[in-house]
């Protein structure tokens, strides 16, 4: 979404971030939780978005980087004394760009649906590797950990559900305007050229497969944070959220709300999961069949997504 | 040696069945530009309904028959609602369109047939001794059967009218439309042929291992690297990879668990697609 002022678009900002920071104050614990988890799957679709709106990749791979970040972040709290916060964003952040660099690698070199494969593939490799390696992994039952402590230099409590929604929002905020940064950046430029046209980004002269392998490892690592976070919430680490469900999740949020705008993710993710939890109240599991019609319209009619349907209806 | 034996002969099996679902996929992918991420979710739907007329009237062959026309009637109603639209855009949104159809004939399948393993009783009874085993005849006659409803496809395409109308579409979608031929109406026809294809592989694999609604997914995954390995929108390709990634993911079941081996035709893939793109069955890759 590019908004007609940079005033207009501060103010817009400000006043989200009130609202996002005041929210788990007024709301009951069961949707300060929830408000939580928008903000992790967001964050985890924008990490998407830096490839499918901006790059012009489709990655059906990201449960691998959410996945080894949850992981990363469970080693840190299973085998560090005391557990540490910041160690486990380290180790998530390390397990998820350790990925990011082998799929980096090796799929770049592939376009449009072969790269999409791969990443899935590669997505499907590290939960079979993660699934039936009992010994360290849990197998299928995942590593349960209590929750770390915050550390801020001296001060140090534990987490309450708003003060964690809090630390998410920080998080969250920063990770937000670091790649919205770097997507006005002349490297965010070239990103964009190689979305729109790959052999002429490539005649002008830039090492198209370098940018690429850059923006998949950024993204992985943006990925991971979200899975550590995650990881932390729940205390838990589990292969379903390695599994390439995961991934379409993202991928659905990403067209729900909007590709390439960094701030659709964040509507599409909170569609979605309002969606999923109004329609399983009474559908149980079957909430799918209903949310997958939505989304199958959606990308029929409305391919540019809730925000840029919003930004169409409003310059009307 | 008696193991690998036993090996070879099941990774034929295997490759023959994923060759039929494989070889639908690959024929959408090749005239459509469509990936199909629901292909192995109507070859899942196809083995309940399958299961269920075999239920009610106890003909295999019947149930068969009545899952492929169910199914590619399926396949006609899902291409012409959702796929049609998106002709001319960019592939992309395909994936994410069949994605979505995917899940929702997951859950439809769960809602209908619940989550409980159906059984396909076995047409072709008996066995017979093959080394320590007692090797099932349906399996053979599964084999036999996957390659005569691949090359009665082959026939079709090779000498049939339509068959020559769908290979000049996959050629040149403008220049077959100048000559005459409904373009429009050869997709939904291949939509319809490959979904009936999955079914009756779906119904012929039921006796193998039960019909559980996930089989699909797993089974969308194998065929895409099938599809890859052996060339997209390559028919041929595509049926030597289906029996050549069986046969090695047979053959690494002997050394590591099954869950395992499955890993064995994923790096197949990976290689595949960084030196030879084009498939490993295309002899002159341009």
């Amino acid at each position: 979404m590019t908004p007609r002022s940079p005033a207009g678009y501060w103010i817009a900002f400000a006043i989200v971030l009130a609202l996002l920071t005041t929210a788990p104050l007024v709301l009951p614990p069961f949707w300060q939780r929830f408000a939580t988890e928008i903000l992790i799957w967001g964050l985890l679709a924008m990490s998407s978005d830096i490839l499918i709106g901006y790059t012009g990749m489709v990655s059906f791979g990201h449960s691998a980087f959410f996945g080894l970040g949850m992981y990363g972040g469970a080693a840190a709290l299973l085998t560090v004394k005391p557990p540490s916060l910041w160690l486990a964003v380290l180790y998530g952040l390390a397990g998820a760009g350790l990925v990011a660099v082998f799929v980096a690698y090796f799929a770049t070199r592939l376009r449009d649906i072969y790269f999409a494969i791969s990443t899935l593939v590669f997505s499907q490799i590290f939960y079979v590797i993660i699934f039936t390696w009992t010994e360290v992994t849990g197998g299928e039952n995942g590593l349960t950990f209590s929750q770390p402590r915050l550390h801020l230099g001296v001060w140090s409590d534990r987490f309450t559900p708003v003060t964690f929604h809090w630390f998410v929002l920080a998080v969250v905020t920063l990770s937000y305007l670091l790649v919205r940064r770097v997507t006005q950046s002349p490297f965010g430029m070239v990103l964009q050229s190689i979305r729109e046209n790959e052999p002429r980004t490539r005649a002008i002269g830039y090492h198209v497969e370098r940018y690429k392998m850059v923006a998949v490892m950024l993204s992985g690592l943006f990925a991971g944070l979200a899975g550590v976070l995650y990881a932390i919430q729940n205390k838990f680490a589990a292969p379903d959220f390695v599994f390439f469900v995961v991934s379409g999740e993202v991928v659905i949020f990403n067209v729900m709300g909007g590709m390439g705008t960094l701030v659709g993710p964040f509507a599409g993710a909170a569609f979605f999961l309002l969606l999923r939890e109004g329609l399983s109240r009474f559908l149980t599991e079957y909430y799918l069949i209903p949310l997958g019609i939505i989304f199958v319209a959606m990308v029929i009619f409305v391919p540019q997504g809730l925000l840029g349907f919003a930004k169409r209806a409003l310059n009307r | 040696m008696e193991q690998i034996i036993i090996q070879t002969i099941n990774g034929l099996v295997n490759g023959m069945v994923l060759a039929v679902v494989a070889s639908g996929l690959t024929l959408i992918f090749g005239i459509m530009d469509i990936v199909n991420f629901a292909h192995g979710d109507l070859m899942m739907l196809g083995a309940f309904v399958g299961a269920t007329v075999l239920g009610v009237t106890g003909n295999f062959w019947l149930a068969l028959a009545a899952a492929a026309i169910v199914i590619a009637m399926l396949g006609v109603l899902l291409q012409v609602t959702t796929l049609r639209p998106l002709i001319g855009r960019d592939p992309l949104t395909t994936i994410l369109a069949t994605f979505g159809i995917s899940l929702v004939l997951q859950k439809y399948a769960l809602w209908q047939w619940g989550p409980s393993v159906r059984r396909i009783t076995e047409p072709v009874p008996g066995e017979f001794r093959l080394f320590y085993l007692q090797y099932p005849w349906y399996r053979v006659a599964t084999a036999v059967l996957a390659g005569l409803i691949i090359g009665g496809l082959w026939l079709f395409l090779k000498y049939g009218k339509y068959g020559i109308w769908i290979r000049a579409t996959t050629q040149d979608r403008v220049m077959a439309q100048a000559m005459g031929i409904p373009v429009p109406f050869v997709h939904t026809a291949v939509f319809a042929i490959g979904s009936a294809m999955a079914a009756a592989s779906g119904v012929l694999f039921g006796p193998f291992a039960g019909v559980t609604q996930t089989m699909g997914s797993d089974f969308t995954l194998r065929a895409f690297i099938v599809v890859v390995v052996g060339g997209m929108g390559n028919l041929g390709g595509s049926i030597l990879a289906a029996i050549f990634v069986s046969l090695i993911e047979a053959y690494a079941a002997l050394v590591v668990s099954p869950a395992q081996a499955g890993i064995v035709s994923f790096v197949v893939l990976v290689l595949t697609m960084l030196f030879r793109p084009t498939g490993l069955f295309v002899p002159t890759p341009k």
